[in-house]
């Protein structure tokens, strides 16, 4: 394999040149001493055939980009099996997450599930228990869906300050994708629900069996039995062959390689929403069945692993979204929070999906103080990290939708910090 | 609107209501109807009412065998843990502290939050293997170590409900709707809505970041 034209630690070189290295590190990105591929040089892959069809079955991305990976925090748990992998947001753009960037979150390891064994079971308070298999599922009518999923606990080693210097650390327990399935109501109908139905348990087939209580309501309302994302199948690290979508709610109600959805007429309980995903306040007590994700942004680029390269004009990306509806307005500061202007969003606007704003600036080296603030469509405007500490304390782990400060300095480097 | 037009809406009214009364879910005539057998054997939730619970039951003692030989080696031989693995007991009275220690006698609020939880994914790596009395008995050591029942406990269906969980009343339904209905703000502040802006923390300083050498960093 050929070597990347700039090594990281060349980059990193010319980078501490400082601020007068701006201009010359910026005139060529590729390395000094090597110009055979630049003009007026003919470069190798325009004289050299290249791979012909077929050698990519599965193609994958260039592999210059192979850097563009999800990354393990390995202090944070006890073992990979249930642990996660944060997606790589400082190194995307647009809204939609590539199948493979998605973060892993597991609570017993990936389930590799023969898809010809998959069943699915329907059962409790219903008319006919039902098994469904997978080629069952992709004969009834089907959706095509655009939603976030971001874990609950996503920020929530922030809570006491900043912690984790990248945007993929702090921010990247989330991905967007397009789902395709059947809605959860249609599938319930088939079984038909008894009169006292009020609640469902989904329960996952791997080996921490994942189950989570869910309202009726929201069932019926817009939860989908998906099997594809993007186009294909899901990937089994995101529940192959069959997960359950939950729009704007907590990602761990989103139950991977669902096997089982018992209807009944209150919650379970489980340990996944009681001793987990429960949100401690100050006062010792907890806040349950927080589900809805409160409306967030955050900037990916700049971004602690994303550094300013030069002086001059300067593109701002990030990403918002709200589990309470469509995102209605994104501002940015470049001043810590003093002074606000509103982004520009750029791309689809969907429900319960991310979006992508942009803030322009011509920037002269003047240290920035980076935040953005998402406003949703219920009038629900993202608080700062103080305003939620006031009311939440510091001990809820889940649900910090608080605004994110990145310090950019004359260098162009960037920090993750807290401000007051 | 014409007579022939009116005539018109009306016929289509007609030919419409009858699609549109028709509410009845439509049945697509997919999957097979589960059978007792099939459903035995995946049905394995227990509600805290004890909805679910197996016919079994379980000493305190038989229990202290099961987790010494199958548990203690993650969570500790008194339930202290060890290492990352989580912490089963101790943590009385430290949910309102700096360094809340959430344990089954600190936060769980049921048994069932506890026996659904071993029944479906314990022990780690080798799941749905214990036989029903030495979940029940595990179940009723774990709690035995909280001081909630004592060392005579055997657990079952019919002793379910005599435990009591000290963390019961310790959860209360989302309601960030009212306590933080200050957010709904709709319009905020765009000009000068703070003063002087300082760092006040960093998380280089904490520098528990993973060491990434593909990452560019900038100046040091």
């Amino acid at each position: 394999m050929k070597k990347p034209p700039e090594t990281a630690h060349a980059s990193r070189r010319k980078f501490l040149v400082g601020a007068s290295g701006f201009a010359a590190a910026s005139a060529t990105s590729a390395r000094a001493d090597n110009t055979k591929n630049l003009p007026p040089n003919v470069a190798d892959w325009t004289r050299n055939l290249g791979d012909g069809v077929g050698v990519r079955p599965y193609g994958h991305p260039s592999q210059y980009e192979k850097d563009v990976i999800r990354r393990t925090v390995p202090w944070l748990t006890a073992t990979p099996e249930s642990s996660v992998a944060f997606t790589p947001l400082h190194e995307l753009d647009g809204i939609i997450t590539p199948n493979g960037l998605c973060f892993e979150r597991h609570h017993g390891g990936i389930a590799e599930i023969d898809p010809n064994d998959y069943r699915l079971m329907l059962h409790g308070l219903v008319d006919k228990p039902l098994i469904i298999t997978l080629e069952d599922l992709k004969r009834l009518p089907r959706v095509n869906r655009v939603y976030f999923l971001e874990c609950a606990a996503n920020s929530g080693m922030e809570w006491r300050g900043a912690q984790l210097n990248g945007c993929q650390y702090t921010h990247g327990m989330i991905h967007c994708v397009q789902y395709t399935g059947v809605p959860l109501k249609l599938l319930l109908e088939q079984a038909g629900l008894k009169a006292n139905a009020k609640w469902l348990m989904a329960e996952g087939g791997d080996a921490a069996a994942m189950n989570r209580s869910i309202p009726l309501a929201k069932a019926l309302d817009d939860c989908l039995v998906a099997y594809r994302m993007n186009g294909e199948m899901l990937r089994p690290e995101q529940g192959y062959p069959v997960r359950l979508v939950v729009p704007g709610w907590q990602g761990n109600m989103w139950v991977k390689w669902l096997r089982r959805i018992k209807v009944g007429d209150a919650p379970w309980y489980t340990r996944e929403e009681t001793s987990k995903y429960t949100d401690l306040m100050e006062s010792g007590k907890a806040r349950k069945f927080t589900f809805a994700m409160d409306a967030k942004s955050v900037i990916t680029s700049p971004s602690p692993q994303s550094p300013v390269k030069q002086k001059g004009f300067t593109v701002i990306s990030g990403l918002a979204w709200s589990g309470r509806g469509k995102i209605k307005r994104v501002d940015t500061s470049f001043d810590g929070g003093r002074n606000w202007r509103t982004a520009r969003i750029d791309g689809p606007v969907f429900d319960k999906a991310c979006v992508r704003f942009y803030s322009e600036i011509d920037w002269n080296g003047e240290p920035l103080l980076l935040q953005s603030r998402a406003i949703d469509d219920t009038g629900y405007v993202q608080p700062d990290k103080d305003a939620l500490r006031k009311i939440r304390g510091v001990n809820s782990i889940y649900h910090n939708n608080g605004i994110q400060t990145w310090s950019v300095k004359s260098s162009g480097e960037v920090e993750n910090v807290e401000v007051g | 609107m014409s007579r022939s037009a009116r005539f018109a809406a009306l016929l289509l009214v007609a030919l419409t209501v009858p699609a549109q009364a028709q509410d009845k879910p439509r049945n697509f005539g997919i999957g097979h109807l589960a059978t007792p057998e099939q459903i035995a054997g995946w049905d394995i939730d227990v509600r805290p009412d004890g909805q679910g619970a197996p016919p079994g039951r379980g000493s305190v003692k038989q229990g202290e065998k099961v987790y010494l030989d199958k548990c203690a080696a993650c969570h500790g031989e008194f339930g202290e843990s060890a290492g990352r693995w989580p912490q089963l007991a101790q943590g009385k009275g430290t949910l309102a502290s700096h360094d809340p220690v959430k344990t089954v006698g600190s936060y769980f609020p049921y048994v069932s939050s506890v026996f659904d939880y071993i029944r479906r994914a314990m022990p780690f790596g080798d799941a749905q293997s214990l036989s029903t009395d030495d979940l029940y008995a595990v179940t009723a050591y774990v709690l035995n170590l909280n001081d909630i029942v004592d060392d005579k406990f055997v657990l079952s269906k019919e002793t379910w409900n005599a435990v009591k969980m000290p963390n019961r009343n310790g959860f209360y339904d989302d309601d960030r709707e009212k306590s933080e209905k200050a957010f709904w703000t709709a319009d905020p502040c765009m000009r000068d809505c703070r003063g002087p802006v300082t760092i006040t923390g960093r998380a280089r300083a904490v520098d528990v970041t993973p060491d990434d050498k593909t990452q560019k960093r900038g100046v040091e």
